[in-house]
């Protein structure tokens, strides 16, 4: 949690000085689960060197991070993992969605993979992509820094905006209408 | 592929097996009060000593099929260089076969995957329980009557918000 602060100190520069602090110093908590992960690593590495953008350690203790980047998809046996990571974050904290897997369940529309982590988690920035290249790894933490200075505020209360608080309209379960009877296979 | 002398040896020792071949692949099917016996037959007398895989095929809605679960143990022999598939099929309600996990340690995993994705039962295994999904997870996955989908339990969790405190 952020700083309390009485009624009458004006914070509209120290909130562009707390996001510009935040944003050029988000360090990444890797939950690489798959392919994706790869990707992670090499977005991480020399070539696409994602400490140039503030992400100078990737921290594997979610007590020292203040970005989640969910790589890979998430199956629901990691489900509960990853909610407890999250909830060990502590606040300022954004997560994004890296790959088709983590944002919407990719190509795995099976019994096991989550449809997207974002019927369970809040998640900020949405990266498509099997495997998304460096480069839009790169974008999506820039449009997240992008975010972070327009929105931040000091003591958090971007998080309260109803904006983040609602449900995703495309998370609503639509009805499942019965299929007619193939006319070749039983 | 398997010995022509392998096989008469094998269709002498049990009679009640069903030998067949299918492109140079040799498979047995044999009933489930045979099965640990011709098994460990093959092991000890025919030296079939690699077990390969144990896996199982449904056969509902299967043009032709008269019995719903097929278990197969596929053996190789690093001697001879001769493989093997050993079937046993089984019905609703009698789903237990006798665990080959006295025969080969390596059946441990491979016969608790079947029976998390089929629910066929062990007699005699060690530590029968699921292994690839979650431990109270409820049905049987691979089952030709599981959607493909599942029923709901992939999106069975609480949802954590952005709320602060």
């Amino acid at each position: 949690m952020a700083i309390e602060l009485p009624e009458n100190v004006v914070v509209s520069k120290l909130d562009a000085l707390a996001s510009w602090c935040r944003k050029n110093s988000l360090w990444p908590m890797p939950f690489a689960t798959a392919c994706c992960g790869i990707e992670l690593m090499a977005t991480g590495a020399s070539r696409h060197d994602l400490a140039r953008f503030g992400a100078e350690v990737f921290r594997f203790s979610p007590r020292q991070c203040d970005l989640m980047i969910v790589a890979g998809r998430v199956v629901m046996k990691m489900l509960p993992v990853l909610q407890r990571i999250w909830q060990q974050m502590h606040e300022p904290k954004w997560c994004i969605s890296m790959g088709a897997c983590a944002s919407t369940g990719g190509v795995f529309d099976t019994y096991a993979v989550v449809q997207g982590i974002d019927r369970f988690i809040p998640v900020d920035m949405y990266v498509p992509g099997c495997p998304p290249r460096p480069e839009q790894l790169i974008q999506a933490i820039i449009d997240l820094q992008d975010k972070i200075q327009a929105e931040g505020t000091i003591t958090g209360e971007e998080f309260d905006l109803p904006s983040r608080q609602r449900r995703k309209r495309a998370l609503i379960e639509l009805p499942v209408l019965p299929s007619p009877p193939h006319p070749t296979l039983r | 592929m398997i010995e022509s002398a392998t096989l008469d040896k094998l269709k002498a020792a049990f009679p009640q097996a069903l030998p067949s071949e299918f492109r140079s692949q040799a498979r047995i099917v044999v009933p489930t009060e045979i099965l640990f016996s011709a098994l460990a037959w093959l092991k000890r007398q025919a030296a079939f000593d690699l077990l390969v895989d144990i896996t199982c095929v449904d056969y509902l809605n299967y043009r032709g099929a008269t019995d719903r679960f097929g278990v197969a143990y596929l053996l190789a022999s690093a001697a001879t260089n001769e493989r093997i598939t050993v079937r046993a099929f089984l019905n609703e309600p009698h789903l237990t076969v006798p665990s080959a996990v006295p025969l080969w340690e390596g059946a441990n995993w491979f016969e608790r995957e079947v029976f998390d994705m089929f629910g066929i039962v062990f007699a005699g295994h060690p530590d029968l329980r699921r292994i690839l999904m979650p431990e109270e997870f409820e049905a049987y996955p691979l089952r030709k009557d599981y959607p493909l989908q599942g029923r709901g339990e992939r999106h069975n969790f609480p949802v954590l918000s952005r709320d602060r405190g």
